[in-house]
C-alpha cells in the first residue's frame, strides 16, 4: 500500500469528494517544478484534499534524479535507472502541464506558460531547483560547460563527464572545483570525488583526482578524509581554501582551473560552479539578494511574496540543506499547510527530518541526519539530534549504510513517482 | 503512560469532531519517515512501518533515543523527538494498515 489520501490524512471523511462538487469548484494550486520537491507537493496536495485542483508545471517529460548520478558517472548505473515519469501522479488526479513556466504575476496570481496559456492560482508552489550562476565564475559559461562539465544537473552533463573519464588515458589528471555553500547537495561533491577515485584506482591506476575547494570544512569531513586516507591515498588529493584551493576563474582552451596562487591543467575538469535559485524564482520576486528564496518554516510560504510557497533546493529555510530527502519532507509539510490555509486554518507546527547518504566506495556508505523544528522564523536543528555516522563504525556498518542508501532511493522515488 | 496515549487519542477525536485538524491529522514529523520507510510492507533494507504495532515502534524509537539499541542512523533521528511525539507517530503509523 502507498500512503494514499485516506491514510495520509486519516479521518478526513468530511473532505471526501461528493459527486455534486465538480472539480472546477475547488481551490487552485499550481506547482512549478517536477523534481523531488514539486512532484511530491503536487501528489500530496491532491491526497490532502482531492477537491483542490492541482496543476504540475514541468518542461520535461521525464525527471532525471541527481542522487546516484555519481554512480552513473563511473559506469555503475544506467542513467535510465534515475529517470521517472509523471503518469502515476496524473492518475491520482494531478493535472500535468508539461511545458515551461515563463512568468509569474503575483498580483494577478497567475502563471504564464511557454505555450501562451495562463494558469490562475489561489496558492502557488515553486520548486524550480537551481540554476548555475554563470556570472559567478569568470571564464565559465554554458558553452564552456560542454568542455568542462558541471554534471550538477543529471542528464546529458552526467553522461558527458562519464564519457570524458572513460576516454581519458591512464595517467591522466582529473580536477574538480568545489564552490562555497550554499549549493545543491554539497556533500555529493565529496561523494563524487570518492567514486571517481574508486574508478581511477580500479580502472586507471596511474591517474589522480584533485579537488580544488573554496571551503575549509564540509559535512562528514572526518568520515570522508579517513576513508580517503585508507582507500585512495594515491588517487585523491584535497586542496582546501586555506591551502589555496579556491578556483577564481577557468580557461577552457587549456582546461585550466586558476586558483589565487596557481594554475591547474586538467585532462578532465569537472567544474561545479556557484548556483542560485532558478530563473523563474528570480523573476517571480521570491529570491532575495543572496539569490535564494527566504521562506517561513510552517508551510514554506515566501517571506517576500504572499501566496507563493518555495520548497526544495531554491528555498532558504534556515538549517535544512538542499537535498532530495529534505525536498520531499518539505513538500509533504507544505501540502498539509496549504490544505489548512485553503480551509481557513492555521498550518500545524511541523517537525522535519533530513537524511543524506553518501558513498565513499560502492560498498561503503556514510550518512548525515538531522531533525528540524521552527524557531524565530526559520528551521533550526532540534537540540541533541542529528549528526554523522560514527567515525569508528566497523566495515559491516559501512556496508549496511550503502544498502540503506540504495533502499532510500527506491523508497523515495516510489513515494514520489511510483 | 496509558494516560498520555488516551490524551493523544482524545485530542485526535476532538480534532476530527471540530474539523480543526483535518489537514493536521498526521502528527508532527510523521510525514518525513516515508522518505526511507515504506508505509506498507514489501520494502527495501529499511523496515516498512505499516506492519508494526504502535508499542513496537515506540519501543524501538525509545531504545534508539536512549542508545540501548544498535543502529546506524536511527539514534541520531530518534533523539530529535520527545517521547510524546514518538508515541503520537507510532500510534498514527500503526493505524495506517491497508
Amino acid at each position: 500500500m502507498m500512503l494514499n489520501r485516506r491514510s495520509f490524512l486519516k479521518g478526513t471523511a468530511a473532505l471526501l469528494p461528493t459527486p455534486a462538487l465538480a472539480q472546477g469548484a475547488g481551490p487552485r494550486v499550481v506547482v512549478i517544478g517536477g523534481g523531488f520537491a514539486g512532484a511530491s507537493a503536487a501528489r500530496f496536495l491532491k491526497r490532502a484534499n482531492p477537491k483542490i485542483n492541482v496543476t504540475l508545471v514541468e518542461p520535461n517529460q521525464t525527471f532525471t534524479a541527481c542522487p546516484f548520478s555519481n554512480h552513473v558517472i563511473i559506469g555503475l548505473r544506467d542513467l535510465r535507472a534515475l529517470q521517472f515519469g509523471y503518469d502515476k501522479i496524473a492518475a491520482e488526479g494531478v493535472i500535468l502541464a508539461l511545458v515551461a513556466a515563463t512568468e509569474v504575476d503575483a498580483g494577478k496570481r497567475s502563471v504564464r506558460l511557454a505555450n501562451g496559456a495562463s494558469l490562475p492560482y489561489d496558492r502557488l508552489v515553486m520548486a524550480p531547483g537551481v540554476d548555475v550562476d554563470w556570472k559567478a565564475l569568470p571564464g565559465y559559461s554554458q558553452n564552456v560547460g560542454d568542455v568542462m562539465p558541471h554534471a550538477w544537473k543529471a542528464g546529458g552533463q552526467t553522461l558527458l563527464l562519464r564519457a570524458q573519464l572513460e576516454a581519458m588515458e591512464d595517467g591522466g589528471k582529473v580536477l574538480m572545483s568545489s564552490p562555497a555553500t550554499p549549493v545543491r547537495c554539497p556533500t555529493a561533491i565529496y561523494e563524487r570525488a570518492s567514486l571517481i577515485a574508486y574508478y581511477l584506482k580500479s580502472k586507471k591506476p596511474k591517474s589522480k583526482l584533485i579537488i580544488l575547494d573554496s571551503k575549509d570544512t564540509f559535512s562528514q569531513q572526518r568520515n570522508f578524509q579517513n576513508a580517503w586516507k585508507e582507500l585512495y591515498p594515491d588517487h585523491l588529493e584535497w586542496i582546501s581554501l586555506s591551502q589555496g584551493g579556491n578556483v577564481a576563474s577557468v580557461q577552457v582552451e587549456t582546461r585550466t582551473l586558476v586558483t589565487d596562487f596557481d594554475n591547474f591543467e586538467a585532462d578532465v575538469a569537472n567544474v561545479i560552479p556557484p548556483q542560485k535559485a532558478a530563473a523563474i524564482a528570480q523573476a517571480a520576486g521570491v529570491a532575495d539578494r543572496t539569490g535564494w528564496c527566504p521562506v517561513e518554516p510552517f508551510g514554506f510560504e515566501s517571506q517576500l511574496v504572499p501566496n507563493i510557497h518555495v520548497i526544495g533546493d531554491a528555498a532558504m529555510t534556515g538549517a535544512m540543506p538542499k537535498a532530495a530527502f529534505a525536498a520531499n519532507a518539505q513538500a509533504k509539510v507544505c501540502a498539509v499547510a496549504i490544505a489548512a490555509l485553503l480551509a481557513g486554518q492555521k498550518p500545524p507546527e511541523p517537525r522535519l527530518i533530513n537524511t543524506c547518504y553518501s558513498f565513499v566506495a560502492p560498498d561503503h556508505g556514510i550518512s548525515f541526519a538531522e531533525v528540524f523544528r521552527p524557531a524565530n522564523g526559520i528551521l533550526v536543528d532540534v537540540e541533541g539530534s542529528g549528526g554523522s555516522s560514527a567515525t569508528d563504525a566497523p566495515p559491516a556498518a559501512r556496508k549496511l549504510e550503502a544498502e540503506y542508501a540504495e533502499g532510500w532511493f527506491k523508497t523515495i522515488t516510489a513515494e514520489v513517482f511510483g | 503512560m496509558n494516560a498520555t496515549r488516551i490524551s493523544v487519542a482524545a485530542a485526535m477525536v476532538l480534532l476530527i469532531i471540530t474539523g480543526a485538524g483535518s489537514a493536521a491529522e498526521a502528527p508532527a514529523g510523521a510525514s518525513s519517515c516515508t522518505g526511507c520507510h515504506a508505509a506498507a510492507s514489501g520494502s527495501n533494507a529499511m523496515r516498512a512501518l505499516g506492519g508494526m504495532s504502535a508499542p513496537e515502534i515506540t519501543a524501538k524509537m525509545t531504545a534508539f533515543k536512549s542508545g540501548s539499541a544498535q543502529t546506524t542512523i536511527m539514534d541520531r533521528i530518534a533523539k530529535g523527538f520527545t517521547e510524546e511525539e514518538i508515541r503520537a507517530i507510532a500510534t498514527w503509523y500503526a493505524a495506517q494498515k491497508p
